[in-house]
């Protein structure tokens, strides 16, 4: 087997969970930029919309469910930011993100009492869950799809931002929160928008990610949520082609490194395991460590400048 | 500003109640219901009680094994609610205690069950919880009775546990012979969870029989949902048979992952997936999949019968055992489980726990999975696993032979 038809599954596979990665932290990004707050409770809305989507599945027929789960999902989103995040916004920074923390909490342990501990199987979306063979590999659809369908959903956004008022008002807000007001832009509607598009992309992302990979329960968003933050931070906190693009490098180094010792092995460059699987996780959060060390801001983080 | 301060207080008003409230009932799974003993303190005839623990996950990677296990152990309850104790009848009431398949929580689970003062334990599902929770039980000198935590830790540190199941490394043995003599398997790949003394332990048994050159062994992290990596190693390292004896949660992502990828070769795997976990999950694709396990179903038509009956009658039952009425073994030795302990109580002829451990090294009772008596570490004199492969089409469990150990 040549080198590239060795590694080829890994990529594959690092693309795609990338992929489902990048609409999460597309989320976590954005909030940042516009309110400085870290939502943690964004993996759980992710989590949420996919056991949304198991339970009315096995009410309606797909292709309602699909809809309405989006709806619903955006609708959590939306509430959750009247709720828990609009009463503290002259609060100190700490209580928001601690009011975060503790929707994240809630919802986990309203999923467990809900569905009563027990894993959900995620149902088999009909045309996108189907096999079929790539370069000699067999894989799943939407492990294709994935990545071009992240793509044209950040650049519509990042169109959004910048060709529409909306997107101006947003990236107004992100650089003077208090100035912006004074020119007149309506901020509650602002981070409404802000929270709206954010949980509207990690529904895509849910139905993506447990298409891939079917169980549901309620620590289902505890993963992948804190390692699309690390990939928005790794990017560049508040920029969103930055977000993307550590999303998915994190997705393919942590799919190599978990290949690794298969790949030297059947390599011959070591003759006995060393069980690298085992740092798959640790390596991506020795990640986060060294960008942040070595460049704060992240890949494609902006230098705030400090006028006098 | 004064309607601030008095919705603040009356929060925390009502925060203060329902902790109040909390701590009259009893502790246990947030849907443990379903048999006749309830949750409330005593009785209301006033007869006498005797509580047993049930020390099981109810929640977490293990919840729907340990879910499955009290489920044998409800409907042996209800079958036989009373039990003789040195002339005078008790009801028997289970008391639950969920340890969330976490070795975190174990120890507090099992004071909680210690304080509420029940005479005998029975559990884990899991053999993490049940060594973590091990000296809790020794320091209250509280007997334990393990279900079906098969790693041989559990027993061997602790003079207080016991259990009625096989232990790992004669089950790693069994799978290890079948892998090499009836699957014809030369090369192993081997997967773990990092950190899970089940799962850990049972593929060291079964690589050291297996032989360690030939294994792969590999272990993914707490939170993993993608397995494609490592299905995609075992193809690429040219493995015969895929070894993974993880909790049916992982179990049913691999699966899935399997049958995606092609994995092309026989997937091997302990009594953690004997369940309809894997059956569903398995249903309709090509994958092949053996079990090593405590029960078949059929051996025992009577015990099969009621049991489905019941489960089939009571709908938070037949939610917990995933929807249908197919049984898990570990259901079947839940039910042993009880009846041991109530031959306990009745030998000990006293509720007091301590008199319970005394009697218990003795003890012998013949039940649906079995002849069950302990030996001086506490195990039991088990010496065959049954083997059943998956059957896809059916979604049913096919008996393939009565496993002993060489």
């Amino acid at each position: 087997m040549s080198l590239g038809q060795t590694i080829l599954p890994y990529i594959i596979s690092g693309i795609s969970v990338g992929g489902q990665y990048s609409l999460i932290a597309i989320g976590y990004t954005m909030v940042y930029g516009i309110l400085r707050l870290i939502n943690f409770a964004h993996g759980d809305v992710f989590m949420v919309a996919g056991l949304m989507m198991v339970y009315l599945a096995a009410a309606l027929p797909l292709y309602i469910a699909i809809p309405l789960v989006i709806l619903f999902t955006v609708l959590l989103g939306f509430t959750i930011e009247r709720v828990a995040y609009k009463p503290l916004r002259t609060a100190p920074r700490m209580s928001v993100m601690i009011s975060a923390i503790g929707v994240s909490y809630l919802l986990q342990n309203l999923a467990l009492y809900i569905t009563g501990g027990l894993n959900k199987n995620y149902p088999a979306i009909p045309w996108i869950s189907d096999s079929v063979s790539i370069f000699g590999m067999q894989t799943t659809r939407v492990t294709i799809i994935t990545p071009f369908l992240t793509v044209f959903l950040s650049a519509v956004l990042v169109w959004l931002i910048t060709h529409t008022k909306l997107g101006m008002a947003m990236r107004a807000v992100s650089k003077d929160f208090e100035t912006s007001q004074l020119m007149g832009i309506r901020i509650n509607n602002v981070i409404s928008a802000t929270f709206i598009i954010g949980t509207f992309l990690a529904s895509v992302g849910s139905m993506l990610f447990f298409t891939n990979y079917p169980g549901v329960v309620p620590t289902s968003g505890g993963m992948p949520g804190l390692k699309a933050f690390v990939a928005a931070v790794f990017g560049g906190i508040g920029s969103i082609p930055g977000a993307v693009i550590g999303a998915f490098i994190i997705g393919i180094c942590e799919s190599l490194i978990k290949g690794l010792d298969t790949i030297l092995l059947t390599r011959g460059v070591i003759a006995d395991q060393v069980g690298f699987a085992t740092f798959s996780d640790a390596f991506t959060f020795v990640l986060l460590i060294i960008i942040l060390v070595f460049k704060p801001t992240g890949l494609f983080g902006e230098k705030s400048t400090d006028k006098v | 500003m004064k309607v601030r301060k008095l919705m603040a207080l009356g929060l925390s008003l009502v925060m203060a109640a329902s902790l109040a409230a909390c701590s009259g009932s009893s502790s246990g799974g947030s849907s443990s219901g379903g048999s006749s003993g309830g949750s409330s303190g005593g009785s209301a005839s006033g007869s006498k009680v005797v509580k047993i623990g049930v020390f099981e996950p109810q929640s977490g990677d293990n919840g729907a094994g340990g879910k499955q296990e009290i489920l044998g152990m409800q409907y042996a309850n209800q079958e036989q609610p009373t039990v003789e104790i040195g002339g005078e009848t008790y009801e028997v009431q289970l008391e639950y205690a969920d340890n969330a398949s976490s070795n975190d929580k174990a120890p507090t689970a099992a004071q909680t069950l210690i304080s509420n003062g029940v005479s005998v334990v029975l559990g884990s599902y899991g053999s993490g919880v049940s060594i973590a929770a091990g000296d809790t039980f020794l320091n209250a000198k509280m007997p334990a009775i393990g279900v079906t935590c098969t790693n041989p830790q559990v027993t061997a540190g602790c003079d207080v546990y016991f259990r009625i199941c096989f232990l790992d490394p004669f089950q790693g043995t069994v799978l290890a012979n079948y892998a090499k003599k009836d699957l014809g398997a030369t090369k192993a790949y081997c997967l773990a969870k990092q950190g899970d003394d089940y799962s850990g332990g049972l593929c060291n048994y079964f690589i050291e029989a297996f032989g360690k050159d030939n294994c792969i062994y590999e272990q993914f992290p707490e939170g993993t949902s993608d397995y494609s990596t490592y299905v995609t190693n075992a193809q690429n390292q040219g493995c015969d048979v895929f070894f993974s004896p993880v909790s049916t949660e992982a179990a049913a992502q691999i699966i899935a992952k399997a049958s995606a990828q092609n994995i092309g070769m026989p997937i091997l795997a302990g009594d953690t997936w004997d369940s309809n976990v894997i059956l569903d999950a398995a249903k309709g694709t090509d994958v092949e999949i053996c079990v090593t396990t405590f029960y078949q179903e059929g051996a025992n038509a009577n015990f099969d019968e009621g049991i489905k009956k019941w489960i089939n009658g009571d709908s938070t039952a037949k939610a917990n055992n995933g929807g249908n009425d197919e049984l898990a073994a570990v259901t079947a030795m839940g039910y042993d489980a009880y009846y041991v302990a109530l031959e306990a109580l009745k030998a000990a002829g006293s509720t007091e726990p301590t008199k319970v451990l005394e009697v218990l090294p003795s003890l012998k009772y013949t039940g649906v999975t079995g002849d069950i008596s302990f030996n001086e570490v506490g195990d039991a004199n088990r010496d065959s696993a049954v083997v059943k492969k998956c059957n896809t089409e059916t979604g049913k469990w096919d008996f393939v032979t009565v496993a002993k150990a060489e």
